[in-house]
């Protein structure tokens, strides 16, 4: 008998965490894949965030290192000075990412650090129980935005990959999403590049994924999937922002 | 073969390290240890080192955790407002036992404070370095020589215990310029490291770092394993001893204060008063045992230094509180001078025979 789908082989045979129908499982997936295809699983090094995806330690078959709330970059770069010949993702959420890790984020993108970042933006925080992220939509309703985000007083969503795109030691910015079979390609192709880059020395590289919290957002996963294609990517544009080759 | 080079103590920190075979730094610049990370600059890119000047000392301390998660000695160094920065860090390290050198150049505080000399993170690097339970190595030289070996024993304990060492000094040491003797070999051979991140390399199962346990039974089995681990490091607890042997008052000081300390002896002896020192080398582990065995002859003790009263709260504890314990101390920077300690001596022998 032909086998024709299979779990990829950097995918640990583990149930995962995350809630039905959330797609933080999906992005581990196409990882997964990816480093399965550039056969690079035995020298990854994984860094973990702190949020939804913070055991995902458990689900790579690479060596992972957990971090503090926002500090993945700074490990990772830690680990990629220690160990130049190693390739080194971190996997980080919207709240750890563009939040507590602004600081690291920004820096590491700016040095051009030699390290590829996987994005999650689900537009809330869900590990906490759905309290408004810096990337929550204007009017989303979440536990800590209960009257809908007034920009007013709580400012404007972070766009990351447009920020990002603006530092010189970015190799490459892209934003994806989920929401759909074509979509859902689209991100394995980026996050592949995003590998290759980092393999062939680019520079700092993030594939932001637009993902869904039916959880917390208070929907089916189905609903949800509409929701994000009708709100979030109006808000952000899916396409590439930053392409060091384009530059040349 | 001696090779004695002068250097400033911050300077001799730098050198230890690059002789321990630390080749990861990670920096942000605050006075008064900057001298610590310009040093740095200076040599790692000629020895194929990193020196990264990191966008804050959170972001240091997590580059440290990398670079350690990563299986090679790596540093950062810093001063009393930074050290604050790096407590989020120093717990992670210690919840996923990795190894590291931090080393903690005090200024006056609290706040941003001042950037005079002082000894006010006692408490700080000895009781709470950030959340949970954990405890750091702290080693207190009080010469520029001592914060050179100082420096390359802490990264032999470090990866020892898995633990992170601390080289605990004040502003003065880090500025002050001393002969150092700097042929002493370190031992660079690292123990094995097969818990660390470099790949799995398709030859072993890979290796997870990480200090999350969702278990309460587990985490407390993991914390009472790490305090087992912690009564052993008790045992590298030392003082050196300075005319204790028929001492009746004790004075107990560590770094700078020491020094003072010594001259306000000498000048006491001269007046027949009986009085030695114990400095502290190791703050944690305290050396209780050498502090008891001085409370068996002496009649009273002298806390001298750099703050409100910091480490006089481990000697009372040391000694159980058997003997009178009276401070000499001054804060905000300011450094206790031998006259006062001299008269803090006359008061300690005057109510020690009453
Ligand atoms: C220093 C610190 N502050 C706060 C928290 C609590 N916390 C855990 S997860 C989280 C939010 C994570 O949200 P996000 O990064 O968007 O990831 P998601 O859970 O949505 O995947 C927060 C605030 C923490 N663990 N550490
Ligand atoms: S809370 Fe939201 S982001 Fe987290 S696992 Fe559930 S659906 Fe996914």
């Amino acid at each position: 008998m032909q086998t024709v789908f299979e779990r990829p082989k950097a995918l640990s045979d583990v149930s995962m965490h995350y809630c039905p129908g959330c797609t933080h499982g999906i992005i581990h997936r196409l990882v997964a894949e990816v480093l399965d295809e550039l056969n690079i699983t035995d020298k990854t090094i994984g860094v973990a965030p702190v949020g939804c995806a913070v055991l995902a330690y458990n689900y790579f078959e690479c060596d992972m290192a957990q971090a503090a709330h926002g500090r993945a970059p700074a490990v990772g770069t830690g680990i990629k000075r220690a160990n130049p010949d190693n390739i080194v993702f971190t996997y980080q959420g919207d709240g750890d990412l563009a939040a507590i890790g602004t600081a690291e984020t920004v820096h590491a993108a700016a040095r051009g650090e030699n390290i590829t970042v996987i994005f999650v933006n689900n537009a809330i925080y869900g590990m906490t129980g759905g309290q408004m992220a810096p990337t929550t939509m204007p009017g989303q309703v979440t536990q800590t935005s209960p009257y809908g985000r007034d920009v007013k007083t709580a400012g404007y969503p972070v766009k990351v990959c447009e920020m990002l795109s603006t530092l010189d030691g970015t190799a490459y910015a892209e934003r994806v999403s989920v929401d759909s079979v074509k979509n859902v390609k689209n991100t394995k192709k980026a996050i592949k590049k995003a590998f290759e880059y980092q393999l062939a020395g680019k520079g700092f590289s993030i594939v932001e994924v637009l993902s869904t919290c039916s959880t917390n957002w208070g929907m089916e996963p189905v609903e949800s999937l509409t929701w994000l294609r009708e709100n979030m990517i109006p808000y952000y544009p899916l396409g590439v922002y930053k392409d060091k080759e384009d530059s040349k | 073969m001696t090779e004695k080079v002068l250097m400033k103590g911050n300077e001799a920190i730098a050198e230890a390290a690059i002789m321990a075979g630390c080749r990861h730094f990670f920096g942000y610049p605050i006075t008064p240890q900057t001298e610590v990370a310009a040093y740095m600059s200076k040599r790692m890119p000629k020895i194929g080192g990193t020196y990264l000047q990191a966008e804050s000392e959170v972001a240091a301390i997590n580059m440290v955790y990398g670079a350690s998660a990563a299986g090679v000695r790596a540093m950062t160094s810093s001063s009393s407002p930074g050290i604050s920065l790096k407590s989020e860090g120093l717990s992670y390290l210690a919840g996923s036992d990795l190894p590291a050198v931090l080393v903690n150049i005090q200024r006056g505080g609290p706040g941003l404070g001042g950037i005079r000399p002082s000894q006010a993170d006692y408490f700080q690097a000895t009781r709470s370095s950030g959340h949970g339970d954990f405890h750091l190595i702290v080693f207190a030289p009080n010469t520029v020589q001592e914060m050179f070996d100082l420096t390359i024993e802490a990264f032999e304990v470090a990866d020892r215990y898995r633990m992170t060492a601390m080289i605990l000094g004040d502003g003065m040491l880090g500025q002050v310029m001393e002969p150092v003797d700097i042929s002493r070999s370190a031992n660079i051979t690292l123990p094995g490291k097969d818990w660390a991140l470099t790949g799995t390399k398709g030859s072993r199962k890979k290796n997870i770092v990480n200090s999350l346990y969702l278990e309460a039974e587990e985490l407390e089995m993991l914390n009472f394993k790490r305090f087992e681990k912690y009564a052993e490091v008790e045992k590298i607890a030392r003082t050196e001893n300075y005319l204790t042997d028929d001492a009746d008052v004790i004075i107990v000081a560590y770094g700078i204060c020491a020094r003072v300390a010594k001259n306000a002896i000498n000048e006491a002896r001269k007046n027949g008063i009986k009085v030695g020192l114990v400095r502290p080398v190791t703050l944690w582990p305290f050396p209780k045992k050498q502090l008891e065995s001085a409370a068996e002859k002496a009649r009273a003790f002298i806390v001298v230094e750099m703050s409100m009263g910091q480490m006089i709260q481990d000697v009372e504890l040391a000694i159980r509180c058997s003997r009178p314990v009276s401070l000499c101390n001054r804060t905000g920077g300011m450094v206790p001078t031998p006259e006062a300690v001299l008269a803090a001596i006359e008061n300690a022998d005057q109510a020690g025979r009453s």
